[in-house]
């Protein structure tokens, strides 16, 4: 009987990764995704059947109450929402975690000194074995990953909702709160690590109820002091982060539980999540170290210390609709480049009409996409896909960038930064070194966008005042609709 | 807790190797597909819902099971309409002279 269950549970960490590595292609992705999700059933399966049906009322209660929840926010969601999303699932998947952990302590705590209890708990299916100390730092470890997922994941959920400010929120002595509160997490679990023991006469159950509960208390605190100074700008790394917490959060439940399927899978999320912090750091040329620290960017343009048109001895060249139509219409190659006020002008179905009229009169139509555009990795190429963009049509920084001197007119809709080349060529420029979309190099740049305020970093943007740009100022919808029906009329 | 640590390094460089090669288009499907399989912490939720020694202990697991599904549900669901959306270039706009629009 054992023997299936591991089977089963080995089964499912098969499942999940074959499932993650048809993630390598679009054209395979849903499949991946339907293969992790029948792991899940199997290991799900599995469990029930080694557990038995204890308490069948409460374990298909649960099961309703939370498909329900699940199933109605998966649904409802807006694509634009979906970092949002994303957050509130890490911080559930580490509730859990933390959750789990707290069972665990609640069923040492109702054994009684003694062995009054013992008889009762060896009734049980999962005998209870006494905490000794590798198994209490694996509960501690538990505790304390699972609740700082829970509470940073809310407050970064805040954050891209805009229920809490996107600026980076700091008080004096924060930092000193910080430590302190991550020192007294420590003391915490040290005290719950002290009350274990070899038997349970040797257990110090007061020790570990008090430990626990502090623990608790201190993550809980210490996640919110850790997200809330970092700015909204860097909350794409901050989510990123905190999927990797909700693995490892779930690889120290399976060291908890003795359990291979919560270990592998924990892993392999854990390794998920580094790979896109790490990415996502390259892509802004920020050590992680230095995002944590927070404080830079705040969560709407102009968030900075920018004025409009921050360089009054340069001038900017503004061209109209019809010239751009024209461009557009005898160009060999386009390139769009969607930044996140594409998305927030909800703009993506006209940006994807004008390019199906360009590409019916033979213009080569092209998506570049800088890692960071968007609200969290590849967040832009989900909207796109969204509007119908073919994902053949999208391209990665790495992989267009030789490709903009060989184009005529590159459109840039909404991004700032990602296009700004002080970043190649200015030292003092804060975004220095970080790499961007070679845009400046193709013919003719055509920006869409509201005004000259500055981006998210609240730099001014040379680009704007290149010899080669045009700027098209209004609203990007409002402005591609009038794009598409000059190219229409012409 | 040595061979689980061995199979938790294992598992981890398995998961590097394979997810560095999940190009950029998927990063999001990518996050909330590894979202949905973090929620196998379900599976000890319903190990401590099992619990029926201590009753504290059945119902912080029954509070644990209900966040895990709404994990694994949601994750799931949501990874699957995003990845709908991803479709090819369509046939007719495939050669520049055909005049789809």
């Amino acid at each position: 009987m054992q023997n299936i269950i591991l089977l089963a549970y080995l089964g499912a960490a098969v499942l999940f990764i074959l499932g993650m590595k048809r993630l390598q292609s679009p054209a395979t992705a849903r499949t991946g995704n339907r293969l992790a999700a029948i792991g899940m059933l199997i290991a799900v399966a599995a469990t029930l059947l080694q557990q038995r049906i204890l308490s069948p009322v409460e374990m298909i209660g649960g099961f309703v109450v939370g498909a329900a929840v699940g199933m109605l926010l998966a649904r409802r969601v807006a694509m634009t929402s979906m970092p949002e999303l994303v957050a509130v699932f890490n911080g559930f998947g580490g509730l859990a975690s933390a959750l789990v952990a707290g069972g665990e302590i609640a069923r040492y705590l109702s054994v009684e000194p003694g062995g009054g209890a013992v008889a009762q708990v060896a009734q049980s299916m999962a005998a209870l074995a006494p905490l000794d100390v590798p198994e209490a730092i694996t509960v501690v470890l538990c505790i304390l990953i699972g609740t700082i997922t829970f509470s940073g994941s809310f407050v970064a959920f805040g954050k891209l909702g805009g229920h809490l400010s996107g600026n980076p929120v700091s008080f004096p002595g924060m930092r000193v709160l910080t430590v302190l509160a991550a020192l007294g997490a420590l003391g915490a679990g040290g005290y719950l690590i002290y009350g274990a023991g070899g038997s349970f006469e040797a257990m110090d159950m007061q020790a570990i109820m008090w430990g626990a509960l502090a623990l608790g208390f201190l993550s809980l605190v210490l996640g919110i002091f850790l997200v809330i100074p970092i700015g909204g700008a860097d909350m794409p790394v901050v989510v990123a982060l905190l999927n990797a917490y909700s693995g490892l959060a779930a690889a120290a439940t399976g060291f908890m539980l003795d359990n291979t399927a919560l270990i592998v899978s924990g892993a392999l999320v854990g390794a998920s999540g580094l790979i896109l912090t790490s990415i996502m750091c390259e892509a802004m040329n920020r050590s992680l170290l230095n995002v944590l620290l927070g404080g830079f960017g705040g969560d709407n343009d102009g968030g900075g210390p920018a004025v409009e048109g921050a360089r009054p001895d340069l001038t900017v060249q503004e061209t109209s609709v019809e010239d751009v139509a024209i461009q557009l219409t005898y160009a060999e190659q386009v390139i769009v480049v969607p930044g996140y006020g594409m998305a927030v002008a909800q703009a993506q179905h006209q940006v994807r009409e004008l390019s199906d009229m360009l590409q019916a009169q033979g213009v080569t139509v092209k998506y570049a996409i800088h890692p960071v555009a968007g609200r969290m990795p590849g967040h832009m190429n989900v909207l796109l896909a969204e509007a119908d963009v073919p994902y053949d049509q999208l391209y990665e920084m790495d992989d267009i960038n030789s490709e903009f001197g060989m184009t005529d007119v590159s459109l840039v809709i909404g991004a700032n930064d990602v296009v700004n080349p002080s970043a190649r060529t200015d030292k003092a420029s804060p975004i220095y070194g970080m790499p961007i979309l070679d845009v400046d190099r193709s013919g003719t740049v055509v920006v869409l966008k509201r005004s000259l305020r500055p981006g998210y970093s609240g730099i001014d943007n040379m680009l704007f005042y290149h010899d080669n740009t045009r700027m098209l100022f209004g609203d990007a919808k409002d402005s591609l609709a009038k794009l598409v029906a000059a190219v229409k009329n012409l | 807790m040595l061979s689980n640590l061995v199979i938790f390094i294992l598992a981890a460089f398995i998961g590097f190797e394979v997810i560095s090669k999940v190009p950029q288009t998927l990063h999001t499907p990518l996050m909330s597909g590894t979202n949905a399989i973090s929620g196998i912490t379900i599976v000890g939720a319903l190990v401590a819902t099992g619990m029926i020694e201590s009753p504290w202990a059945k119902w912080i697991g029954f509070a644990a099971l209900i966040v895990a599904t709404i994990n694994v549900v949601g994750g799931f669901l949501v990874t699957d309409r995003m990845l709908q959306m991803f479709k090819p270039k369509r046939r007719d706009s495939k050669e520049p002279s055909s005049n789809a629009a």
